[in-house]
């Protein structure tokens, strides 16, 4: 049924509404820079000012890419976590990654390197992606073990929100010891940034992304099973245990890299399998997987171009335009569309 | 039946939960066999561990002791992949498919035969399409889990067990929820499956009546005793069905209701369904129908059933209703 209308979507306009989108966000900034140079300096063509060659290529391609790789990754995870817990409010941090990601970097930012001064920022961009997997890491290899030990998933998601609720105490507590100018380096991480990115970080991301999404093409058999239930999975041959531990590997690996390197991004993994799901009304994860990844890269672009207030020098906190747009996006579309609990469950 | 091997044989089986210091023994000494093409009803009350001897005949939990044999082999060692293609299911979980189409769910039967990109071959659309047909639901295969009604879905999950393609398929209570009419058709449409495809059907039931007419065997589970193995009017007759139900009430020889006659004797002439229902009237309003009595009703079954009684004078009625209110 309706098997052309969503081979359409998923292999025309979606890739279509990605490349326009990739290029307007790189056409727009602080700096106006006139298309038929953004054009030719994305072609390797000559003649435009260094300046202008060296944002487009050194700022503002990277951006883009990021902004592709975070909204996919991070939309990917959500969509897992989501069907593994068979909850619609599940996204990609419910294990507590982001809050593991959060105590390293507080306590690299709050406790240790910030005598060195916030002047460093080039060095410690990469000492915080450092705490964060770090951090992200430690957890991840917690909720592994335990997922390895009990026998539902309802389990395993208390106590990722254990995990969650533990970091963030030792958080509040470093902070409420640290200084004002420090508080204040880690709330503008927990704001979140897809700049500032350089292409070796960039290139890890999408090795990531890669791995990721391979995984994630075995994993459409015991995803689609696991809607029916556990028991359903194990009765259909698959080895249940095994698919909820690459599962999570698959989500701490993009999501903890993700937030490693920009910060802790809301909202997107939570909304985008949903707004996917009603776009493109069907529940199985052969479509929705590359479906979910595209409408993820797409919304993260326009959430990056808002960010950037074109025309000015300000740049938002990206973790804000996501909740700012993202949120009344999802709520007209499930009051145009009726009721989520549809798409989502039976 | 005794020459032909089961299919699948429980041996010394103990079930129950938990490991040993702390273990919970629901069931032991289970010695059981099914065999193909037979519809075995799995009865009992409520708590008895009827889903605890389905969770272990399924793998979906440990035995505490004891064997089961599917096909003369060992389940345990049998993996979980090879087990797909031996046993389907239906049970009582909720299931979290509700954009999927009833045909996509039916198609995740064949999960088992195929590789992980899922890519669906022409033989197993033809099995997808026949289960279909088997069960009858045609119409609504390209409709959304969440459209359907509850018998509908528990029909779709029948059909998507079946295309599973395997020798035994267990149910957990089909019909719970279930209105009389779907009720009745699930269990015809398993009875009707049992014997097309020759598959060995266990279904757990709380459909005393429907199982009594539908069932090859009935499990029968008690508290304090054995499941009891038995042929179902052979279970009627030596009381076991009695003594494990309790039934009150009711009289399970004549299929019927206990009824108190307290109020008097009629007689009854006419024949048919007229009579039947009659009488069901009559004797739920607490009247005997005997064969002389100074009451006498007579049954005109013409174009239009009417009923003539003669008490101390003569009355014709056009309803059941209106003769209770005259006795």
């Amino acid at each position: 049924m309706n098997n052309n209308n969503y081979k359409i979507k998923l292999l025309l306009w979606l890739p279509l509404a990605i490349v326009l989108l990739f290029i307007l966000n790189i056409s727009l900034g602080s700096i106006t820079i006139p298309f038929p140079d953004v054009l030719s300096i994305i072609m390797g063509g000559e003649g435009a000012s260094e300046s202008w060659k060296n944002i487009i290529i050194n700022f503002r391609l990277p951006k883009a890419l990021a902004a592709l790789v975070v909204g996919a990754g991070l939309s990917i995870s959500g969509l897992q976590m989501q069907t593994l817990f068979r909850n619609p409010l599940a996204g990609p941090f419910v294990l507590g990654i982001s809050s593991g990601a959060s105590l390293g970097v507080a306590l690299l930012l709050l406790a240790g390197v910030s005598v060195y001064g916030v002047g460093l920022f080039n060095f410690t961009n990469w000492l915080v992606a450092i705490a964060a997997s770090t951090g992200s890491g430690l957890v991840l290899i917690l909720v592994m073990i335990v997922s390895l030990r009990v026998r539902d998933s309802m389990t395993l998601l208390i106590i990722g929100l254990m995990f969650g609720s533990l970091t963030g105490a030792v958080v509040s507590i470093l902070q409420y010891f640290s200084t004002g100018e420090e508080v204040q380096v880690y709330l503008f991480w927990t704001f979140g940034s897809l700049g500032g990115l350089n292409w070796s970080e960039v290139l890890i991301l999408y090795i990531i992304l890669l791995a990721g999404l391979s995984l994630n093409f075995v994993l459409i058999k015991p995803l689609n099973a696991l809607l029916l239930s556990e028991n359903y999975a194990k009765s259909l041959g698959l080895n249940v245990k095994q698919a909820r531990f690459l599962i999570i590997l698959s989500t701490s690996l993009l999501a903890g890299s993700i937030t490693a390197f920009c910060g802790p991004i809301a909202f997107i993994g939570l909304a985008v399998p949903h707004l996917t799901r009603l776009l493109f009304n069907t529940s199985d994860h052969k479509i929705l997987i590359p479906a979910v990844a595209m409408t993820g890269a797409i919304i993260m672009l326009v959430c990056d171009m808002v960010a950037q207030l074109p025309g000015s020098d300000m740049i938002l906190p990206i973790n804000a335009i996501t909740s700012l747009l993202g949120a009344p996006v999802v709520i007209w579309i499930i009051l145009r569309r009726g009721s989520m609990k549809n798409t989502f469950a039976g | 039946m005794a020459s032909k091997s089961p299919i699948l044989s429980i041996e010394n089986l103990a079930i129950g939960y938990g490991k040993p210091p702390n273990q919970n023994m629901i069931m032991d000494g289970l010695n059981l066999n099914l065999f193909s093409g037979q519809l075995v009803c799995f009865m009992g009350p409520n708590g008895v561990g009827k889903s605890t001897l389905i969770r272990t005949m399924i793998g979906a939990q440990p035995p505490l002791a004891g064997q089961l044999f599917i096909n003369g082999q060992n389940t345990s060692d049998i993996t979980i992949a090879e087990m797909a293609r031996l046993v389907s299911v239906v049970l009582t979980d909720k299931i979290n498919a509700g954009n999927m189409t009833a045909q996509e769910l039916i198609a995740m039967g064949r999960y088992p035969h195929l590789g992980w990109s899922v890519s669906l071959s022409k033989s197993d659309i033809e099995v997808i399409d026949q289960s279909i047909n088997q069960t009858n639901i045609n119409a609504l295969r390209n409709r959304k889990i969440y459209e359907l009604s509850d018998g509908q879905l528990q029909k779709v999950m029948i059909a998507r067990a079946l295309c599973q393609d395997t020798p035994i398929m267990v149910l957990d209570e089909p019909t719970a929820h279930l209105d009389l009419n779907n009720r009745v058709e699930v269990i015809n449409l398993l009875s009707d499956l049992a014997k097309s495809t020759n598959k060995a059907i266990l279904m757990a039931t709380h459909e005393l009546d429907l199982a009594l007419q539908s069932a090859d065997r009935i499990w029968l589970a008690g508290p304090d005793e054995p499941i009891i193995d038995g042929f179902p009017e052979d279970l009627v007759l030596n009381g076991k069905i009695d003594e494990v139900f309790g039934l009150k009430g009711f009289d399970l020889k004549t299929g019927r209701l206990e009824k108190q006659l307290g109020k008097g004797e009629v007689s009854l002439i006419g024949d048919g369904h007229a009579f039947l229902w009659t009488k069901n009237a009559l004797e739920r309003y607490g009247y005997a129908v005997v064969d002389e009595s100074e009451i006498v009703i007579n049954i005109i079954n013409d174009s239009n059933i009417a009923w003539q009684i003669k008490n101390k004078g003569e009355y014709t009625v056009n309803t059941l209703e209106e003769l209770i209110s005259l006795l």
